[in-house]
């Protein structure tokens, strides 16, 4: 069941510089797992050591945030797309 | 010293002049002869450091003749920039038009939009540097229409901070700071008081904080590596950079808010982080740095909303999300 994963210009260092990368995975965080295999280092920048994700990203599925849905546990289905964002709204460039 | 201007004819003349706060309980495991204090740019009249600069680039603006009476003020920031030329630009009785990517927090838009300028919606799929390009066609179509104060490339920046910063840390420290940390965004800061303190005394250590990595919740602050590299920035100048992971810079929010009553933003948070790691590196000296803003504009912002059931002190108990139950009870 692959989908689409959106990744942010400051992690394609990790992708070979794809903005798209495709995974599989039952749940978002079984997903990252599989990111994690494919492209080795992503994980530990999107998740803390306890493997919650850090403070300051947010994952979207199809454009919703997974914290107000079953965050790590949220479903994923062929089709879907995941996007990546880190949270800053401001600056300039 | 603030204070010392208890009266003043309009608003463009509050700015600067702001507290040196001696942080204590944050510090408290720092050695004996070591001090840290808090340059606290929140008290400017637009909230943040990003006063200094717009209002130095808009009378030098009119100085040059490159901002005349008919013109708009015109930029591609939703941050404290933003703001300062939104709330210095009524001060002086400009236009102002800030291009602003459509997904900006809503405070930041109704700041903007209560001092009348105008935002005009990019893309919020390409982020700021959509802001930049839409702001460009803009210009680009009416030339004669807009000014820009681009503060990446405008040496009126760092010339803010020399001409104010930097003898206002010197006088507040009585000549005794010996070393002076700001957090690089554009540089303005860092590179301009850094300058003015080097010229008083060469052996002042001037560090400048950025994020960690590329990949970081740090707003306002530039990983310079992976980054557009502002022309104003010159790295030979420092004597350092303290690399700031955004973990330990919201942390850092969350005690110097409980501890020493300050509700500060993420930048202040990693600027306080890198000066405490300095302090336990040496065995006397007087740390000047630098706190960009307060911290009640970023209420909405993953610092206390995102995965909020983390936050100390927040609980979430009655929100029942799906969220594993162990992590609200933190």
């Amino acid at each position: 069941m692959p989908v689409n994963v959106k990744v942010p210009t400051p992690l394609r260092k990790f992708t070979a510089g794809s903005e798209t990368v495709s995974g599989n995975g039952a749940t978002v965080g079984a997903l990252i797992e599989d990111l994690e295999k494919r492209h080795a280092g992503i994980r530990e920048r999107i998740c803390d050591e306890q493997g919650r994700v850090r403070r300051f990203v947010n994952l979207y599925i199809n454009g919703e945030d997974i914290r107000f849905l079953q965050q790590l546990d949220t479903k994923v289905k062929d089709g879907d797309e995941i996007s990546i964002v880190p949270a800053i709204a401001g600056g300039a460039a | 010293m603030h204070g010392a201007l208890l009266r003043a004819d309009d608003v463009a003349a509050l700015v600067g002049r702001t507290p040196l706060l001696r942080l204590t309980q944050v510090a408290r495991d720092v050695p004996l002869d070591v001090r840290i204090w808090a340059k606290l740019e929140g008290f400017n009249p637009g909230g943040s450091v990003k006063d200094r600069p717009a209002l130095r680039m808009l009378q030098e603006g009119l100085k040059s003749g490159k901002l005349t009476r008919d013109k708009v003020i015109i930029d591609s920031t939703s941050g404290n920039t933003g703001i300062a030329l939104a709330m210095i630009g009524a001060a002086l009785g400009f236009r102002v038009e800030l291009v602003i990517p459509a997904n900006v927090s809503v405070e930041r838009r109704q700041i903007i939009e209560a001092y009348g300028a105008k935002p005009i919606d990019s893309d919020p799929l390409e982020g700021s540097d959509g802001a930049i390009r839409l702001c460009r066609q803009i210009i680009a179509d009416q030339p004669e229409r807009y000014f820009k104060p681009d503060q990446y490339f405008n040496e009126a920046n760092p010339l803010a901070h020399y001409a104010t910063t930097g003898p206002e840390i010197w006088d507040q420290t009585q000549g005794r700071v010996t070393h002076f940390l700001a957090g690089i965004g554009t540089s303005g800061t860092i590179m301009g008081t850094g300058r003015y303190l080097k010229e008083r005394n060469p052996a002042i250590q001037v560090l400048a904080v950025e994020p960690d990595d590329a990949f970081h919740g740090l707003e306002g602050l530039k990983h310079m590596a992976s980054s557009i590299v502002p022309g104003i920035y010159h790295e030979g100048e420092l004597d350092g950079k303290v690399p700031a992971p955004t973990d330990e810079a919201y942390e850092m929010v969350y005690r110097i808010g409980r501890e020493e009553g300050l509700l500060v933003g993420q930048s202040a948070g990693a600027a306080c982080w890198a000066a405490l790691q300095v302090a336990r590196t040496i065995e006397h000296g007087d740390i000047v740095v630098v706190f960009p803003d307060f911290g009640d504009k970023y209420l909405s912002t993953n610092l206390w909303q995102g995965w909020s059931q983390r936050a100390p002190r927040f609980p979430r108990g009655l929100e029942t999300n799906g969220a594993d139950p162990d992590l609200r009870l933190v």
